[in-house]
């Protein structure tokens, strides 16, 4: 097997773990107190001004009404327009927004290469004629791969600028900050360059990833190509080990925490997983702590504090 | 060194104070304070200094003894370590770590909670006080000390700090220079809490070396769960002081009403914070009035803690916390009433209605209001009748934040001013988007040393700008009184405290107090003048 496939195949192993331990991180976090904070988007008819279902006269008695698409929507403008760095910070925005949209169009790029390497190896020729779907993804793969690649190395350029000339930012951000935003333009780079040099509408990678796909032999490879290959497999595998994948972590934030609202209900599975905590031990040690002894006993004891 | 050069790398440095809270620095006042000019910081004695670690910015609120030994010192750091492994685990920390977790790893250092913190803005920009740098000390301690490979990464990855004495006394009281308002996490686009990060750090403080503010702490949960109330009054003064309050409701209205007290089967146990009962008796007697006179089936209690509703381990302390949400719960219970509403007092909701949603359990599991929902529905259903023109007078509101921001109760206490108050105006920004009253977390009970200087200072001076903001320059004139009401016992006594300093009831007419004496002052089955326009 050529080195190349090696490298892409160990990257996407890793990234894939390092996505998986990321998300089980917080999936398996205990149950916390609650802490949410308004404007909370599924309160229905309240979400504008921040209120919520406890603005309710006797709320316990009545039905919640949750407001799902409102949710949704509000997920979406974050993900795609992100709203939050919009309406607080306009300077980031600038260089934000086309970074993460040119992410996602290089998402979708590398998806395309691989629907169109799946249906190369089922015999489908993709390219310009023939099959409508075929060149459909041929189109696709090449729309989405050069406003992508133009985006996210523009935008990582922009931050990049940013996080330099602003005297807060230097010194909050560590070299891996800088170093990171310069990879992601290094890798645009190489890729454009030898895209536009020898492949320009990605026939060659489109085989390569078809090559993954069956475990067969790479086609042929110029050296520029083979570099730039390294690079978006060594980068596949580095984004999820940083920061830069915080996408993981702000989905639980929201959901689980900011926007968690769910009233505990008698006899509910929340009071039984609450109840399964109260019985854990206690290990602080402060003195006002019987340290060793269970959540439940030690909150429920009454008597001298001191 | 000036304050806007203060990094990270000498947060452990050895000196004798980090900061200088410079006056000069603060931003200006509107009218009519553009030439106000601020009482000098009171330098503490050596008596107060003796013993303690006061070295981040000379105000004291936390008392962190400073060892005698390097040895004493590099226990204690150990101790620290210690406990940070502790609340990084599943097993200790379960109540939080789940959010603390997520702020921990999420921040991608864009400082857009710089600007909306009150703090940050007050003092003039001073980069310790800025949320970024607490979080950020905090993280580069976990990661240097907790992550593979951290100490060789250090420089790369940003976690470059000395782990000194110096270092972890600082932290402590720089997680008291924070409201926990929630301000930034709003503004936040990844969501990141600094104020929970600062609560994390007190709790592991408090839980792991004894190290609190006494107010909170011994002053605090341990005097209400020892005692029945952080204020000390126990339930033999209870009803001695309710003697007085019966009496001074039929001075003040010519209505003979009895409190009622432990009545098993009410509707209602209401709660109040019990530093009403002696600052502010006028809001247990407004109460008292509505419910009466509404006829409501209604209950105060007499049981140990279950007549304060205060809980100051939701500012520092996740065992007391519970400790004493519990005891709330059990109150409720025994009494068998079909609800608990909380009086004017917004940690005491937080603690009592969300926090203990996840304590109160089983049979526990009583309902819970917030008094602002029950006073809406009498007023703007009807159930009690006003005269809005007896508060003819400039009224605007102050937005707890634990109620606001936390809890998303916004309208209902704004549909009651805009029934019972013709001159009622907003602050800006409000509701959900206010400002702290910057007495949040703790720091309006901390009337010692020279802390009050600061908290007037630093983030009651944000408070203080919006309040004059919200009349214009005719109301300013002192002959004209104006009402600030804040539905919040610790909002009230630091609203109060920073209208003294200001001297604003004096030079601007400007006095403050709670919603319900505004209710009654309006009520049409009540004499007219319960409402006095006496500052206290
Ligand atoms: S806490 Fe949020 S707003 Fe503040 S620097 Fe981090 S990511 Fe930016
Ligand atoms: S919680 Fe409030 S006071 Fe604390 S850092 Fe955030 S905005 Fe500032």
């Amino acid at each position: 097997m050529y080195w190349a496939q090696v490298i892409t195949y160990v990257s996407i192993i890793v990234a894939v773990i390092a996505m998986i331990a990321k998300v089980l991180r917080y999936l398996t976090a205990p149950e916390s107190f609650r802490w949410e904070l308004y404007p909370v988007p599924h309160e229905k008819g309240r979400a504008e001004y921040g209120g919520s279902y406890l603005e309710e006269l006797d709320w316990w008695s009545k039905p919640r009404h949750s407001d799902w698409f409102k949710e949704i929507s509000e997920m979406m403008q974050e993900i795609f327009l992100l709203k939050g760095v919009y309406h607080n910070n306009k300077k980031v925005w600038t260089f934000s927004l086309p970074f993460h949209l040119g992410c996602y169009l290089t998402i979708g790029w590398l998806l395309f290469l691989l629907l169109g390497g799946i249906l190369e190896t089922a015999g489908v020729a993709v390219g310009t004629g023939g099959n409508t779907f075929a060149s459909v993804i041929h189109y696709l793969t090449i729309i989405f791969g050069y406003a992508g690649l133009v985006l996210a190395g523009v935008g990582a350029l922009g931050l990049f600028a940013w996080r330099s000339s602003n005297k807060a930012q230097r010194r909050y951000n560590s070299p891996a900050e800088y170093i990171n935003l310069l990879i992601f333009v290094a890798v645009v780079t190489v890729t454009l360059i030898s895209q536009l040099g020898a492949d320009p509408s990605f026939t060659t990678l489109r085989s390569y990833v078809g090559s993954l796909v069956t475990f067969g032999a790479a086609p042929p490879l110029g050296t520029l190509m083979t570099i730039e290959i390294v690079m978006i497999s060594l980068l596949i595998m580095y984004v999820p080990l940083t920061r830069m994948s915080h996408f993981v972590a702000k989905y639980f934030l929201y959901h689980s925490v900011r926007w968690n609202d769910e009233p505990n209900e008698r006899g509910s599975k929340l009071e039984k997983r609450l109840m399964e905590l109260l019985d854990q031990k206690v290990g602080w040690s402060g003195d006002h702590i019987k340290t060793g002894e269970k959540w439940i006993d030690i909150v429920q004891e009454t008597g001298n504090e001191q | 060194m000036s304050s806007k050069d203060i990094k990270i790398k000498d947060f452990g440095k050895k000196t004798d104070k980090l900061y200088n809270l410079d006056l000069k620095n603060l931003p200006g006042l509107p009218y009519p304070y553009e030439n106000w000019q601020d009482s000098p910081i009171p330098e503490l004695s050596e008596i107060k200094r003796k013993g303690k670690n006061i070295t981040l910015d000379g105000f004291l609120n936390i008392a962190v003894p400073e060892p005698e030994t390097e040895e004493e010192k590099e226990a204690m750091v150990a101790k620290f370590l210690e406990g940070l492994r502790k609340l990084l685990s599943r097993e200790n920390n379960w109540t939080f770590l789940k959010p603390l977790l997520l702020s921990l790893d999420n921040c991608v250092k864009c400082n857009t909670c710089s600007e909306a913190c009150p703090i940050f803005e007050m003092s003039g920009g001073a980069e310790i006080y800025r949320p970024l740098f607490r979080s950020d000390v905090f993280r580069r301690i976990i990661k240097k000390h907790f992550s593979p490979g951290g100490k060789l990464t250090a420089k790369f990855t940003g976690a470059d700090i000395d782990l000194n004495w110096d270092t972890i006394a600082r932290l402590a009281q720089l997680a008291y220079r924070c409201n926990l308002c929630r301000r930034c996490a709003q503004t936040c686009p990844m969501g990141v809490d600094n104020g929970l990060i600062a609560r994390e750090i007190r709790k592991l403080f408090s839980q792991e070396l004894n190290i609190a503010p006494a107010e909170l702490h011994g002053e605090g949960t341990v005097k209400q769960l020892d005692t029945g109330s952080s204020t000390g009054i126990s339930p033999v003064a209870l009803m001695d002081l309710m003697e007085f309050v019966e009496e001074d409701i039929t001075d003040r209205t010519g209505l003979n009403i009895k409190i009622p007290f432990d009545k098993a089967g009410a509707d209602i146990l209401l709660i109040h914070n019990a530093g009403e009962f002696l600052s502010w008796p006028e809001n247990i007697e407004a109460f008292a009035i509505i419910f009466e006179l509404a006829g409501l089936s209604w209950t105060l209690s007499s049981e140990m803690v279950g007549y304060d509703s205060v809980n100051y381990g939701l500012f520092y302390d996740d065992v007391q916390l519970a400790k004493v949400t519990l005891r709330h719960a059990e109150v409720a219970k025994k009494l068998g009433v079909k609800k608990v509403v909380v009086g004017e007092c917004g940690h005491a909701h937080k603690a009592i209605m969300t926090i203990g949603d996840r304590i109160w359990l089983g049979e526990c599991n009583i309902p819970r209001e917030s008094s602002m929902v029950t006073l809406e529905d009498l007023i703007v259903n009807e159930k009690i009748m006003v005269d809005p023109l007896r508060n003819d007078f400039p009224v605007t509101l102050h937005d707890p934040c634990n109620l606001t921001r936390s809890m998303g109760v916004i309208e209902p206490q704004r549909r009651v001013l805009k029934k019972i108050c013709p001159q009622f105006r907003e602050m800006t920004p409000h509701g959900v988007n206010n400002y702290c009253c910057g007495g949040g977390s703790g720091f309006a009970i901390m009337q010692s040393n020279n802390f009050p200087n600061w908290r007037y200072l630093v983030p009651g001076r944000k408070k203080f700008e919006q309040i004059l903001k919200a009349f214009t320059r005719e109301e300013l004139s002192p002959d004209v009184h104006k009402y600030v009401c804040a539905p919040c016992s610790n909002c009230k006594g630091q609203i109060r405290d920073l209208l003294t300093y200001y001297d604003a009831w004096e030079r601007a007419g400007i006095m403050y107090g709670g919603l319900v004496e505004l209710v009654v002052n309006a009520m049409t089955d009540v004499r007219e003048g319960f409402h006095e326009w006496d500052f206290h």
